[in-house]
């Protein structure tokens, strides 16, 4: 077994364009959420989101690039060129067919997918824009990554929506860690502002009328948000040869199902995969510090999520800290699991913990340590990011300070 | 029933086509071009054909589609199916 150690991060969301502007915003408790841009007609019962307005496709990317790649592949790919050029890694040789490709992503390519039904159903038109295949397969930013680097290892995208990017980077740290591969790039992204999917996910009434509050008690759901994240995993021995800077390491993996209910969490899912990325790690419950929780501000998710981690660990009334920082960056479905893993492993090397902000009282019936709206200095080793997908698949990465 | 493109419209117009869904100048695009050296490969391809059935409201069959070599064979390709497509009286017109 190998040991896996993260050399690069990178990171577009509704807080910046880089890992770095990201950070300094989390760090400082600093809300993405704002109003849309686009209010509907007629308004969407929610008018809060986190876009990434910041993001202009043509600063990354040719016209004739453009035409081949949807927003999300788009997202994906700018967050993997920042993370491969902080590792200093180039994907030569015998490395380019040892490395892997793992991106999640809920959806794909929406905006396309949308356009296509508007010509062909609205507009009676059945000539579809010849590329609308390439554009809106789940894929594209997993394919996109692997030639602009010229990796040829494994590459693939796992579609588990809000737990997708966490399966993504499990997957990619069992390769790295039994040597099936020396290094991967994994993570996710997410364009969730299109019409269509903003109607269905009104319609799902799951999403906040007001900004996201986690584990507060007047907590009215999620919002919604749009962001890449991608990490560069490698084998340890090998990063310390070339001399790397290693951000982190991801020790421990767990992922399990519900087997309960298509969109109502349960406790014992997320208990599972909690236990079980422990067990992976060789680490016991107490070892952990800091978790970024799933959190989405939903009623159910925080309660059942809080009553999971109180389950598991037994140092959660006295060391243990819990935030979320979709308060912050929003729900980024298939890109939260990547985006909230880089915000624990810069939480870890910084030794600050994030907040989770907008929250007004903390709900007694989540009963932790919440960090509530002001981050916190602490003093961390082991720290674990959970995601729990509609469907009921759970994932638990559990990562140490380098 | 609207004026048949001349010849020479007709070229200049694929050739705009063509300039446009490849974002190339077309002073850069002669009749005698071939796809090859103007690096368009097949995916480009399927986005000019799209473009020029938009343009002209026409069906190009996916056969003519692939011996398509040079800017010749398309405003050749183009002609034949807009000819053939302007011969077909729509029912209820005559």
């Amino acid at each position: 077994m190998n040991r896996v150690a993260v050399t690069g991060l990178g990171l577009v969301c509704a807080l910046g364009n880089t890992v770095p502007e990201c950070w300094n915003r989390l760090a400082a408790g600093e809300t993405g959420i704002a109003q849309l841009k686009d209010p509907g007609n007629p308004p969407y019962k929610f008018q809060k989101g986190a876009e990434a307005r910041s993001f202009n496709a043509s600063d990354h990317f040719t016209e004739r690039d453009l035409i081949m790649l949807e927003r999300f592949a788009q997202l994906a790919t700018v967050a993997a060129r920042e993370a491969v050029a902080q590792s200093g890694l180039s994907f030569n040789g015998d490395l380019a067919d040892k490395s892997a490709v793992i991106t999640g992503s809920s959806i794909g390519g929406q905006f396309t997918e949308e356009e296509g039904y508007l010509r062909l159903y609205k507009d009676g038109n059945p000539r579809i824009a010849p590329l609308t295949i390439p554009r809106t397969m789940a894929n594209a930013g997993a394919s996109r990554i692997s030639f602009e680097f010229g990796i040829h290892g494994p590459a693939y995208t796992v579609s588990t929506a809000c737990s997708s990017s966490n399966h993504a980077l499990g997957q990619a740290f069992w390769l790295v860690r039994s040597g099936q591969a020396t290094a991967a790039l994994a993570g996710g992204s997410e364009a969730v502002f299109s019409e269509g999917l903003l109607r269905a996910w009104e319609a799902m009434r799951v999403v906040s009328p007001d900004v996201c509050r986690p584990f507060s008690t007047d907590r009215k759901g999620l919002t919604l948000g749009e962001g890449g994240g991608m990490l560069v995993l490698e084998n340890w021995e090998r990063a310390k040869a070339r001399g790397a800077t290693i951000l982190g390491e991801i020790v421990g993996f767990g992922m399990s199902s519900d087997a309960y209910h298509i969109t109502q969490p349960s406790s014992d899912g997320p208990a599972k995969a909690m236990l079980w990325a422990l067990q992976d790690a060789g680490r016991s419950a107490a070892d952990i510090d800091y978790i970024n929780a799933h959190g989405t501000g939903t009623l159910a998710n925080d309660v059942t999520e809080s009553e999971a981690i109180r389950r598991i660990f037994p140092n959660h009334s006295t060391s243990l800290l819990v935030s979320s920082t979709k308060s912050m960056h929003g729900h980024t479905l298939g890109a939260a699991g990547a985006i909230e893993a880089i915000a624990t492993i810069l939480a870890l090397n910084h030794g600050i913990v994030p907040p989770t902000v907008n929250c007004t009282s903390v709900d007694p019936a989540c009963g932790l340590d919440v960090v509530p709206n002001t981050p916190r200095l602490a003093d961390l080793e082991f720290a674990m990011s959970n995601t729990f997908a509609f469907g009921g698949l759970n994932a638990a990465l559990i990562m140490r300070r380098a | 029933m609207p004026e048949h493109p001349e010849t020479d419209d007709l070229s200049a117009e694929v050739i705009g086509i063509i300039a446009e869904t490849q974002r190339i100048p077309a002073e850069t695009i002669s009749i005698d071009s071939t796809l090859e050296q103007l690096k368009i490969d097949s995916l480009d391809g399927i986005n000019i054909v799209f473009a020029l059935e938009e343009k002209f409201g026409i069906n190009i069959p996916d056969e003519g589609v692939q011996n398509m070599r040079s800017v010749r064979d398309i405003v050749e390709g183009v002609r034949g199916v807009v000819e053939e497509t302007n011969q077909t009286v729509p029912p209820g017109v005559a």
